[in-house]
């Protein structure tokens, strides 16, 4: 079924805190195969994406959206950054439902999602399109 | 950094092996079994095991992070649309990840960089983009 075009512009709770670990950023790089940035207390640029990941997911779990997980594909991603995010930070993730639309049996679902420290500091903005096979109707 | 538009960009590759998509799934929190799971993966009809697309991403951010001289700060923005799975056989070779960039312009202090991502000699990702202050 096609989502309830409702939903467009609906933004849901903020994600639990999350506190950015030096191993957490380590992890990241070893299994990206990356550098460490300075001294290692500097993210990557997709780090972003694990703050942003658990916010889609409240999304995608949410039983008033209705999409079905195995449905699911990741049509995009775009980060804007407005510094990197370091070992020690605080972030929690809101996302918004900003586009919904239909097209050939499939939901467009267009997110944002706001990325800042507990203390309201704006460090980057995670957009994505999630495409959704509706199934049949 | 020093970008000038028309400049080409020192390409990278990057091999993508079934046990770096486990570490991934691990340091992303993204545990789809479509990224570990055959069975899984050709039930919905791909050819098999397919890179989260975030993980190209992430190559993506390698390449352009060394561009700007590792200069995290100075990239504003970028990202790409996922428009071909990167299949990853299960061997100790896996798949290679090709990224090449080039200058596209630079205005008020920011260059925007084209992005092309390829594997096995077919584009991967689509309007693939980069804004770096330099």
């Amino acid at each position: 079924m096609p989502l309830d075009p409702g939903l467009a512009g609906r933004t849901f709770a903020p994600t639990p805190p999350y506190t950015v670990s030096r191993e957490k950023i380590a992890e990241f790089n070893t299994a990206t195969g990356a550098e460490p940035i300075g001294d290692g207390s500097t993210a990557p640029l997709t780090f972003p994406i694990v703050v942003a990941f658990g916010a889609m997911t409240q999304l995608m779990t949410d039983p008033e959206v209705g999409v079905e997980l195995h449905n699911i594909v990741h049509g995009d991603q775009r980060f804007e950054q407005k510094r990197p995010i370091r070992a020690g930070d605080e972030l929690v993730g809101s996302i918004t439902i900003d586009t919904l639309r239909n097209a050939a049996g499939m939901d467009m679902i267009g997110t944002r999602t706001e990325i800042s420290t507990v203390a309201g500091e704006h460090v980057a903005t995670a957009y994505a399109t999630l495409v959704h096979r509706g199934g049949p109707a | 950094m020093n970008l000038t538009a028309g400049d080409s960009l020192e390409p990278r590759s990057y091999p993508v092996r079934r046990s770096d998509l486990i570490r991934y799934a691990g340091a992303s929190g993204d545990f789809n079994p479509i990224h570990w799971s055959d069975r899984v993966a050709t039930s919905v009809q791909l050819p098999g095991v397919i890179a989260h697309g975030m993980y190209t991403l992430a190559l993506v951010a390698r390449a352009v992070t060394d561009w700007a001289d590792g200069d995290v700060a100075a990239v504003e923005s970028f990202g790409a649309r996922f428009t071909r799975p990167v299949v990853v056989p299960d061997d100790d070779e896996g798949a290679l990840v090709e990224v090449a960039g080039t200058v596209k312009s630079v205005d008020d202090g920011r260059a925007t960089i084209e992005v092309t991502v390829t594997s096995g000699g077919q584009k991967v990702l689509g309007q693939c983009r980069a804004v770096v202050r330099c």
